[in-house]
């Protein structure tokens, strides 16, 4: 049996998934990202600062990670390297929009699933309704004040969110007074508290300092009534961990440039831990509805044609590959690559799976608020925020950084003063890739064989745990 | 009233912009409104054939739409086809369903300026196809056609903005929910005059570096950002800097010129977004109703009348001259 789902909501743009149904299992999954606009395409022959008004707007939800790749580029370009006020400035305007979207995904795309009809049996259904419910939940009227207090932050840094222009290739280009500096230290320490209170019950260390499995079970029985403790005891009924696993390759390009490295590593694990190496990142079209030359090209120099005709073609996303191999991207995959021990442990029993990217994405929350806090600390007001450069006329260069879904990377190539080519990968061009020249399925169409299918079913609720806990963006899929 | 809000050919900043409301969080605005929302595809519970079944109701006209809100570009591409985005499960272009329950709809509104003008993803060679609802750039026509009316009689409400703030958004709701929100208060370009009769001038903190052309130079200067660093800000139609973004922001706060993006075309300004286009030293894009003489007499004087204070920390990025201290009181 063949199901068509779409138009599938509660992610971030447009998506359709294409199941091939047998015995009550999807045998066969194929991911549509069915909408384009062109930006490589926009981008052509326009100055190459310019590219800093036009990325954002890829995506409302990660603006900032855009502009963040779009200006390290720029800044390799153009030899410049931001002060330290500069760096930590734009570390915390992207700690602010990661996080948030980790909060958006957690109370507004993912949990409301668990209050659908389906579940009505289950003990936990009627208080997960009362607090998840879509649209009327307790929870929701709950985390968007939270979530709109804690970007007052971009009001400070970043002018407005989305779509900033205060993160330039030098750094930041608005200089935090000595007030505002309390003020942020203030609104950071409030963030906390909610975090605390509501989805945690603990505080942030406690969550961050969880090394086990095992660890983790124990803690969800000290801690019920919090949200993060209501969402495992879900996922321990329901076999979360045994649903969704991809590949278990897991790329980051290193989240939070610090001056004595990344607070979170780059590299790619697959077993064991190998250095990032970006030539060895391709894209292949051959599934795609694009046209071109070569079926697989280095993004720096690859080609964004639409051929909505393509007989091959059953999406408008490229297959981003790593050394020929597909890849899973996102928070799991950056504590996998950074080592978390807890991270580690749960992906050692059971793999890269639906409950495992949920709990990565709140250890996050646990981990990086108190970074936040230190580089808000940091900020050294009345010592530059910005430095300053000429962009050469001929140029190319790369942005890697992590999004709150992951790996993204902006290749960019400057010829004569203006943008020649200009190449995007986002997090969920790797996640939810289609087939590549050889007919290996994306990570997303591996994680969904063998999602069960009830019968009669006619949304699967499986698949909808499976697709949304890779809190896909898909309008930064295909940009 | 029922509201129902799709997506198509912009980036769900929009809605990602509304969900920062300040007042109250927008789903308790809407109940508070009298607004029941029907679907959000951010928002809402039914997905798939669940939607599906849903969005057929509201277009066939089973379920009356009181408000569509459309958020981004209608992508007309390739060749007219629409196939640039296609609804998912229907294999149907995007564009014949917005026209379809547009034909319902008793309010329909543009949400930000793709979906009013065209906006970003109709910049460069447009490869989409990219046009507003009723208007295709400056020009009135877009996909529904010049002279679409929705079932009130409105024509298609323009809240733009890339993205809009959202207070812009749920004001426009209430005042039509309501029944406040009258022709007479839309102007010339279809926009709510509740923030567009503004300019993002008024309230500028910027604005005693703009009174002695006081001018920043690169950026993280806090001088004024009209004369090098591109902001139309004294032509621009909004009100950002009386309603502060995210609690403290706004676009000039965040050390940035204003690009104007209430304002169809301003995807493609004819200049790199960060430099002022100067004719002879003088920018090009003068204060709006300023006649260009007083402006030019006006700058040449106040430039002249320049207090050091405001000359040296036009090009610092902290106050390195502070305000003298004096008495106010009269003697």
């Amino acid at each position: 049996m063949r199901l068509v789902v779409g138009p599938f909501n509660r992610v971030e743009g447009d998506l359709e998934v294409t199941l091939e149904v047998e015995a009550g299992v999807v045998r066969t999954a194929w991911v549509n990202s069915p909408m384009f606009r062109g930006f490589e395409r926009i981008l052509s022959g326009k100055d190459p600062l310019d590219a800093l008004v036009f990325v954002p707007r890829i995506c409302g939800i990660c603006s900032v990670a855009q502009s963040s790749a779009c200006a390290q580029a720029l800044a390799a370009a153009i030899g410049v390297e931001a002060p330290e006020n500069g760096r930590l400035a734009a570390n915390l305007v992207l700690a602010a929009e990661n996080l948030a979207d980790h909060l958006t995904h957690f109370y507004l795309f993912f949990m409301p699933d668990f209050a659908r009809e389906a579940y009505r049996a289950r003990p936990w259904f009627d208080g997960t309704t009362e607090r998840f419910r879509a649209v009327t939940g307790s929870a929701a009227a709950e985390a968007l004040p939270a979530r709109m207090e804690f970007l007052r932050l971009m009001g400070f840094l970043a002018g407005k969110w989305p779509h900033t222009l205060s993160i330039q290739p030098g750094g930041s280009g608005r200089a935090v007074q000595a007030s505002e500096r309390i003020r942020l230290i203030a609104l950071l320490r409030r963030f906390r508290d909610w975090l605390e209170c509501v989805l945690f019950g603990a505080t942030l260390e406690e969550v961050a300092a969880l090394e086990k499995a095992a660890a983790l079970d124990a803690w969800c029985e000290a801690h019920p009534g919090s949200d993060f403790a209501r969402f495992l005891e879900i996922a321990r009924d329901l076999d979360l961990h045994r649903l969704g696993r991809a590949t278990d390759r897991f790329i980051s390009y290193g989240a939070y440039p610090l001056a004595q490295g990344h607070l979170f590593r780059a590299g790619v694990w697959d077993g064991g831990l190998h250095g990032l190496d970006p030539g060895a990142i391709s894209e292949d079209i051959s599934h795609a509805w694009l046209a071109g030359d070569e079926p697989v090209s280095h993004p720096c120099s690859g080609v964004t044609a639409p051929d909505a005709d393509n007989a091959g073609g059953y999406t408008w996303c490229k297959a981003p590959r790593w050394n020929g191999r597909v890849m899973e991207t996102g928070a799991l995959a950056r504590q996998m690559v950074h080592g978390h021990p807890l991270i580690r442990d749960l992906v050692a029993h059971d793999g890269g799976n639906v409950a495992g990217r949920v709990v990565a994405r709140l250890l996050e929350l646990a981990l990086v608020v108190p970074e936040m806090e230190r580089w808000a600390r940091a900020l050294r007001p009345g010592e530059p925020f910005c430095s300053h450069g000429e962009l050469p006329r001929e140029a190319s260069a790369a942005g890697l950084v992590e999004a709150a879904r992951g790996a993204l990377g902006h290749w960019l190539e400057v010829s004569a003063g203006r943008i020649r080519n200009y190449q995007i990968i986002a997090p969920t061009t790797w996640n939810f890739s289609p087939r590549d020249r050889d007919g290996m399925p994306g990570a997303l169409e591996q994680a969904l064989a063998g999602t069960p299918v009830a019968p009669g079913e006619r949304v699967p609720v499986a698949v909808q745990h499976v697709v949304r806990s890779f809190d896909p963006c898909m309008v930064c899929t295909v940009h | 009233m029922n509201l129902l809000w799709l997506q198509s050919g912009g980036c769900g900043g929009c809605t990602m912009s509304l969900l920062c409301s300040e007042a109250r969080d927008p789903l308790g605005q809407f109940r508070d409104a009298g607004i029941d929302l029907l679907w959000h595809p951010a928002l809402s519970e039914p997905t798939a054939a669940e939607a599906l079944d849903l969005l057929e109701g509201c277009a066939a006209g089973r379920t009356p739409v009181d408000i569509l809100c459309i958020e981004g570009a209608m992508l007309r591409g390739p060749h007219g086809s629409g196939r640039f985005h296609r609804v998912s499960g229907t294999g149907r272009p995007m564009t014949e369903w917005v026209a379809r329950l547009a034909a319902q709809a008793r309010h329909t509104l543009a949400i930000g300026t793709c979906a009013a003008y065209g906006g970003i993803p109709a910049a460069g060679e447009n490869p989409a196809e990219a046009c507003g609802l009723q208007y295709d750039g400056a020009i009135r026509g877009g996909l529904l056609g010049a002279s679409y009316r929705s079932r009130s009689g409105l024509p298609v409400i323009n809240v733009a903005g890339c993205p809009p703030h959202p207070g812009w958004v749920i004001d426009t709701l209430a005042a039509l929910a309501a029944g406040e929100l009258r022709e007479e208060d839309l102007d010339a370009l279809g926009r709510p005059r509740l923030y567009a009769d503004q300019l993002v001038h008024h309230g500028c903190a910027r604005n005693e570096y703009y009174e002695f052309k006081a001018s920043a130079e690169k950026p993280s200067d806090l001088g004024c950002l009209m004369e090098n660093l591109g902001c139309k800000g004294t032509q621009a139609h909004a009100d950002c800097n009386l309603r502060p973004w995210n609690g403290e922001g706004s676009c000039t706060r965040g050390g940035y010129a204003c690009v104007s993006c209430t304002e169809p075309g301003f995807e493609e300004p004819g200049h790199p977004f960060a430099r002022t286009p100067k004719i002879a030293g003088i920018p090009i894009g003068l204060p709006t109703d300023m006649p260009k003489a007083w402006f030019v007499a006006l700058a040449a004087l106040s430039k002249s009348a320049t207090p050091r204070r405001v000359r040296e920390n036009a090009t610092a990025d902290h106050l390195v001259v502070t305000p003298a201290v004096r008495r106010t009181g009269l003697k």
